[in-house]
């Protein structure tokens, strides 16, 4: 195991590596200049050929693309990510703001999707056909195709508005301010788990319901087992294998998704960092976060993988 | 010898998307204590839902038993609740079976301590390293090596045969009075059937259980059961003794059955003869006899009348057939 690991670290540095650079080529194609939206339209026109040149020499710009490229890889291991071109800040100070917020409402979200949806799709495999299953599994199909900005704006309106329970935008943290940080958290967090909520609890189920029908279930009960020790000790643990690939999957899609819940919500997250920085062309900030989100994905599949070892003895043996 | 288990006009039937499939149907037989009897019939007959029927192991939806009474020490098992205490106290512990499936029928995950000590903790309230201890002397006495280690390891180490052995060690742990054997040698070479067949006739004799060998093949069991079953398609077409069945076989399935199988206590070479046609699928069936069509001695009574009940053939033997013609 630990030899795999070791391996598995080595792959992600390359991932990091190819993903980063895609990114820094892919900014960099897009048609125009961050140095012109950073002066604005007013400011371009009163500015010479030769300043703007001096500007895109402060920022490195004027380098080829290569050379930017292995600049940036060196200041990141160094620490530095450069600083903002629009905002002039330093990029890492910028990311350690915003990553907490979003890794709180994300991580809540993935909680409350694992928490609530493995039991559920577990529930509804054991009284498989019957009312509880029913209208459950109706609610997880609702939940998959519901849109994310749509549900936002609708419980904003209900909630927020209408019954006035909740406030409708902003963050607090909660260690300024638990309950109000808890009030503000629950709007974001359903609508970001919705969609893995609601496919969490699809996948166990059908997992669960896979499992059920094997040999060796048949063998558990053959032996005089409980119903539930059935269950726990030898369906749960088959079951799980599918559910694990899910809920790393969910890792990138909670980043996706918080693109959006922040931006509905007003949430000075790095999801939102990210797409103000990638209107503004703002090239370090792109990348940083950029590295940031891989880095988790790339984290979170590694531990996909060790559960995998944990759970499989077929795949620890390998 | 005393009746041990008494299976009286069993039914059990499957509600599936092209028909109802009366699996078993109206199936009657009895083991005695430390008899070993055989079910034989062809694949798709039956056999292995009248065993999963007594220890209400049938898989509902789709299956239901309809029908029918199972009596077992003076109680009938079917008025147990499928999944209650009490039918769960004779599920490993008074009855057990071994699987027709080797490879699939351990779970993959577990180690076998955990899925051996299960049973011997429920039925025998042992404690973890006494379970642990009785497992791997189970083991060395199925025939594992070195018992005391691999007891620590998972399915996927184990070859079929290993496995089915370690099924068997299982089976036995709580020392049941009825060891169900489906098939257990089915998916295995030869050498390997005979090699467990003995094995299980050896433990069982030790453990002063029954033995129910399932098996579709004639050959294999003739050494082994004091008296066999024939079915075909959901009932019981012959009973009697090995020596009845083998040596007058009187239902022109068993006929053709023996016809068909080599057996291992056979010296001189015979020429083997397949049964023609196909067994009959169990879906929406006429009432008349299901052999009918591939009957070489049909009459026009077997096409008019309703499929026979099964009757005493004359003499002091306990030989029925269900069949009109005298073959
Ligand atoms: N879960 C199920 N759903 C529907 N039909 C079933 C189910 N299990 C068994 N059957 C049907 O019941 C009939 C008898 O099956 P059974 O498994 O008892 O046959 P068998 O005699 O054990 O055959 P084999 O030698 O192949 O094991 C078959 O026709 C099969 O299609
Ligand atoms: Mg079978």
């Amino acid at each position: 195991m630990g030899a795999y690991i070791i391996r598995r670290l080595i792959q992600a540095f390359f991932v990091l590596l190819i993903v980063t650079f895609l990114i820094f080529i892919a900014m960099r194609a897009l048609p125009g200049d961050p140095i012109l939206i950073f002066l604005g339209e007013a400011e371009t026109e009163s500015t010479t050929e030769e300043q703007l040149q001096e500007l895109r020499k402060e920022f490195g710009l004027d380098k080829p693309i290569m050379v930017q490229y292995a600049n940036w890889v060196i200041g990141v291991t160094r620490g530095d990510f450069g600083e903002s071109i629009s905002y002039g800040d330093d990029v890492l100070t910028m990311i350690a703001e915003s990553l907490p917020i979003t890794l709180h409402i994300g991580s809540l979200a993935f909680i409350l999707s694992a928490v609530l949806g493995i039991p559920a799709g577990i529930i509804c495999a054991i009284r498989r056909g019957g009312n509880i299953d029913a209208s459950v599994t109706l609610t997880a199909n609702l939940g998959i195709c519901v849109p994310v900005f749509w549900l936002g704006i609708l419980f904003i309106y209900f909630f927020g508005l209408k019954l006035q329970w909740l406030p409708i935008q902003g963050y607090t943290s909660p260690f300024d301010d638990f309950w109000l940080s808890f009030r503000k958290s629950i709007m974001p967090v359903f609508c970001l788990s919705v969609f893995t909520l609601a496919s969490t609890t699809r996948q166990t189920r059908s997992s669960m319901l896979e499992v059920i029908r094997q040999d060796y279930i048949r063998t558990a009960w053959s032996k005089g087992l409980k119903e539930r020790e059935v269950i726990a000790r030898h369906v749960l643990k088959n079951g799980l294998i599918p559910i694990v690939t899910l809920k790393g999957f969910h890792v990138r899609l909670l980043f996706g998704g918080s693109v959006l819940v922040e931006t509905v919500f007003n949430i000075p997250g790095m999801g939102r960092l990210a797409v103000d920085a990638i209107f503004n062309q703002d090239y370090p900030i792109v990348q940083g976060v950029a590295l940031m989100t891989a880095l988790i994905v790339v984290l979170a599949n590694l531990l996909v993988d060790i559960s995998y070892g944990w759970l499989d003895p077929r795949i620890r043996y390998q | 010898m005393a009746v041990l288990l008494e299976v009286k006009n069993l039914k059990t039937q499957f509600y599936t998307d092209r028909g109802l499939v009366k699996a078993v149907d109206g199936v009657s037989y009895h083991i005695d204590e430390k008899e070993t009897i055989a079910i034989v019939g062809e694949s798709g007959c039956g056999k292995s839902v009248s065993q999963l029927s007594i220890m209400q192991l049938i898989q509902s939806p789709p299956g239901k038993i309809v029908d029918g009474t199972i009596l077992f020490e003076g109680r009938d098992l079917l008025e147990y609740e499928a999944n209650g205490d009490e039918m769960r106290s004779i599920r490993g512990g008074k009855i057990a079976i071994v699987f027709q499936e080797p490879m699939t029928s351990l779970n993959p995950v577990l180690t076998l301590e955990r899925q051996m000590t299960e049973s011997l903790k429920i039925h025998l309230g042992m404690e973890k390293e006494e379970a642990r201890t009785r497992a791997s002397e189970l083991l060395s006495a199925v025939g594992i090596p070195d018992a005391e280690k691999r007891i620590d390891d998972y399915p996927h180490q184990y070859s079929g045969g290993m496995r089915q052995r370690v099924m068997i060690a299982m089976a036995l742990s709580c020392n049941p009075k009825i060891l169900i054997a489906d098939e257990p040698t089915t998916a295995l070479d030869v050498t390997t059937q005979a090699q467990l067949l003995e094995l299980m006739t050896d433990m069982v004799a030790r453990f002063k259980a029954s033995l129910v060998i399932v098996t579709h093949n004639l050959g294999v069991v003739a050494r082994y059961a004091q008296r066999l079953y024939v079915m075909y398609a959901g009932r019981i077409v012959e009973s009697g003794t090995s020596k009845e069945i083998f040596g007058t076989p009187r239902h022109p399935y068993t006929i053709a059955l023996l016809a068909c199988v080599p057996r291992l206590d056979e010296e001189d070479d015979r020429k083997l003869v397949p049964i023609t046609g196909m067994p009959p699928n169990l879906i929406n069936m006429a009432p008349v006899c299901a052999f009918l069509p591939r009957c070489p001695y049909s009459t026009e009574k077997c096409r008019q009348e309703p499929w026979p009940d099964l009757r005493k053939l004359d003499g002091d033997g306990q030989h029925y057939v269900s069949c009109y013609v005298d073959t």
